[in-house]
């Protein structure tokens, strides 16, 4: 599965931090986060803390991951300024709501916004394929940012999460 | 008490302690102090520097790290303080140089200027060691715990409102990050 492979591509590049606000989407990558003693899963209260958290850690010489939904984008915007003046490396995963088959009409306007929101802010954005396209995506998004010191996204499309209605959500 | 003389007091001996400082006020207060590869100023970001300072001690345990931020700052990124009591991080000061005044915007009062307790809210946020500092006596002590005490720590620093010459750090954030990562070198896993 996806999540367990994303999981092996951060272990495998070294990751050592990762910021996350939960995310049904995210649930299981976050546990293999959590039980990963060589990595500190640190639970933020908005997704912005991420971007600080990342920032300084690379600072003191460790890579990161940033774990999100789509509507956590918004939460970013101006930190990711940061982002760019200073070339800070960061890989975001963006588990994305508002698109294909959307249940919850308030997640669509930021979920069809995330693209040229992190596009505009200088965020290199690259959606998977298909579930199989994931795990390669993130391998390349973390090669991408950590040899090229840029902000990249992988988001991850609402069809592969497969998440149906609130119903299903809070079943997962 | 006046701002630069507890920070300057706060950073003297600073040896290898690691700093990072909240756009603004805080930022020329630590350049007036002497600056350093080892201090982050931050332009920009604004409510970020306790997160920044929270990835730093967790990359660098066996460093001391202190942030040195403003109370409008601090506002801004309240939650952080909640983000740090879950982590514990015990190599993490944060200190905020409290004068209830928006510096760069024209000194209008901030949230502490109408009793929100910095404080208060730290040690509601899990962060048991947090005080509030009145005295360059207290200042003292707060530099002493930043190099010796198990953290986090946090320290609310009363200050005057004043107005001061500015005291700029370089501002290109490509050369403040490599600098300090330069800096940094010697005790980096070699393989990045």
């Amino acid at each position: 599965m996806w999540p367990e492979g994303i999981h092996e591509e951060l272990s495998a590049a070294g990751v050592r931090v990762v910021g996350y606000v939960p995310d049904a989407g995210h649930k299981r990558l976050i546990e293999l986060c959590q039980a990963d003693k060589k990595m500190r899963a640190v639970v933020l209260t908005t997704e912005e803390e991420g971007i600080g958290l990342a920032a300084g850690a690379w600072l003191g010489g460790q890579k990161s991951v940033l774990l999100m939904q789509s509507s956590g984008v918004g939460n970013v915007i101006n930190v990711l300024g940061m982002v760019r003046e200073c070339r800070f490396p960061l890989v975001t995963l963006v588990t994305m709501r508002g698109e294909q088959g959307e249940f919850n009409p308030w997640q669509v306007p930021m979920g069809q916004a995330v693209r040229p929101v992190l596009e505009a802010m200088g965020t290199v954005v690259q959606t998977p394929a298909g579930a199989e396209d994931i795990v390669p995506t993130v391998n390349a998004a973390l090669r991408l940012a950590y040899n090229s010191y840029a902000s990249v996204a992988v988001l991850i499309p609402q069809r592969v999460i497969g998440i149906k209605s609130f119903q299903d959500q809070s079943a997962r | 008490m006046k701002r630069r003389d507890a920070v300057k007091r706060l950073l003297a001996g600073r040896k290898n302690l690691l700093v990072v400082a909240g756009l603004g006020s805080t930022a020329w207060d630590v350049t007036a102090a002497g600056d350093s590869p080892l201090t982050f100023p931050m332009w920009g970001a604004m409510g970020q520097a306790a997160m920044m300072g929270l990835g730093l001690a967790l990359a660098q345990p066996k460093r001391r790290v202190l942030v040195i931020t403003g109370d409008g700052e601090a506002l801004m990124g309240m939650g952080a303080l909640a983000t740090i009591g879950v982590q514990q991080p015990q190599n993490l000061t944060v200190v905020v140089i409290d004068n209830e005044r928006y510096g760069e915007t024209g000194m209008q009062t901030t949230h502490t200027a109408h009793g929100v307790d910095l404080a208060a809210v730290a040690r509601g946020c899990g962060i048991k060691q947090s005080k509030v500092v009145t005295t360059m006596v207290g200042v003292r002590a707060l530099r002493a715990a930043i190099h010796a005490k198990k953290g986090p720590l946090f320290a609310q620093v009363k200050v005057v409102a004043e107005k001061l010459p500015l005291v700029l750090p370089p501002h290109d954030g490509v050369l403040l990050k490599e600098r300090f990562r330069a800096a940094l070198a010697d005790v980096l896993p070699k393989k990045l």
